[in-house]
């Protein structure tokens, strides 16, 4: 539950964007979510419908890009891709890995349509 | 993908992230503005500044989670009694309903600011801000949160403290960090909790316990504590008293402390030449690299 607070702070941001650009409104909003962020991006995309209701991103939609979870291995260097909870070194086992990605919680873009489109 | 951090920053999509290039267009003639950065940026943003106010009184910041009744209170109970005459502790407790926790610790006589957040599942730094407009944090040298007892949300909220401290009990799985790994990757140091059951409770494996956790790339220590029998108390006493040590000593240095794993990716995606000029905002988080909370 709380996606709902994390999307309040991601409009909030998308808000001070479109004010910036003086932008009429949001059409697309794009994330991208690693599994150890913690926040589940369906769950945010249903917190989502609700909380833009009455912003500048009212119709916009929401995107999210689902990053794998990547780790390095501190002994042996392999790379490769693991679950969310063994983030173990495929090739030698060691647990001493260094995590590359999987953990982003972020705000790639947005589209904004712009006042100036109008004239 | 960028070799330097592994966002997907390419040498392809990189001017579209500097200088005028943030803004471009989208086929359909729209606005396509290129932010990456983190989602939790409002929160991120209140809590740099509550990790500034609580430096600037040299007071160490705690943030205790776990589940509901792991024993977070019985630990701050015993631990502000063992403290007494060493250290001014000072407690925010997070709660949903009640004041009985901190009805509890204020009982052991020190300075308690009680949250509660009516249905929400977890501490924020806005909440914690608040709180801290309660606190008189002078001479205060550590403070500890108690995070509302839930092993998922509040591993995501950076709230401005320095470090995570998680307890795992023994009456719980002993697969608690395999099923929950976000809250269990997050730990600077994890407290297996009310230890004196063991005799008793024979499907708690404490090595399995550890396994679990260490198959999160976790290499922070791990202790075992009876707060009610003082069974470990001193091993955790000796981490607090050195954590503050090193913690006092970054401080001289201009630096801070930092939990190790941070709640966002700002801390891959803010750093590195070839990202300069991504985002607007005129302050420094700084960068730091994995499992390195030594970092100013």
């Amino acid at each position: 539950m709380h996606e709902f607070s994390v999307c309040h702070d991601l409009l909030r941001q998308v808000e001070d964007l479109a004010r910036a650009h003086n932008a009429r409104a949001v059409s697309a909003i794009h994330l991208q979510i690693g599994p150890l962020s913690g926040i589940e991006a369906t769950l945010l995309e249903q917190a989502f419908t609700v909380a833009r209701a009455g912003t500048v991103a009212a119709a916009a939609v929401l995107a999210t890009e689902a990053l794998p979870i990547r780790v390095r291995c501190q002994s042996c260097g392999a790379v490769g891709e693991v679950a969310v909870n063994r983030l173990v070194c495929g090739a030698c086992g060691d647990w001493h890995t260094e995590l590359l990605s999987g953990d982003e919680l972020l705000l790639a873009s947005v589209e904004l349509e712009l006042e100036e489109d109008d004239v | 993908m960028c070799e330097t951090c592994g966002c997907t920053i390419t040498p392809g999509n990189q001017h579209l992230v500097q200088g005028e290039g943030r803004l471009a267009r989208t086929a359909d003639g729209k606005a396509a503005i290129t932010v990456l950065q983190s989602l939790l940026h409002e929160n991120d943003h209140q809590a740099e500044h509550n990790r500034e106010h609580l430096d600037g009184y040299g007071t160490l910041a705690i943030n205790l989670m776990s589940s509901p009744g792991s024993g977070k209170t019985s630990l701050l109970e015993a631990t502000i009694e063992a403290l007494q005459g060493s250290f001014k502790v000072a407690v925010i407790e997070g709660d949903l309903e009640t004041e009985n926790d901190a009805v509890r610790v204020r009982a052991k006589g020190v300075p308690v600011v009680q949250i509660t957040t009516g249905s929400a599942c977890h501490l924020d730094a806005h909440l914690v801000h608040d709180a801290l407009h309660h606190l008189e944090l002078d001479g205060v040298d550590i403070l500890f949160i108690e995070n509302v007892g839930n092993l998922v949300c509040p591993a995501s909220f950076d709230l401005g403290h320095h470090l995570n401290v998680t307890l795992l009990s023994v009456t719980e799985g002993d697969d608690k960090p395999a099923k929950y790994p976000v809250m269990f990757r997050a730990a600077d140091l994890l407290l297996l909790s009310k230890v004196d059951l063991l005799a008793v409770l024979d499907d708690f494996d404490p090595a399995a316990a550890e396994e679990h956790f260490r198959h999160l790339a976790n290499p922070v220590p791990v202790l075992r504590v009876s707060a009610r029998k003082g069974e470990g108390m001193e091993a955790w006493l000796h981490w607090l008293r050195q954590t503050l040590m090193v913690h006092r000593a970054r401080l001289r240095q201009g630096a801070t402390s930092r939990p190790a794993v941070q709640s966002d990716g700002a801390r891959v995606h803010e750093q590195g030449p070839a990202h300069h000029g991504r985002h607007d905002h005129d302050h420094d988080h700084g960068g730091h690299p994995h499992h390195d909370y030594h970092h100013g």
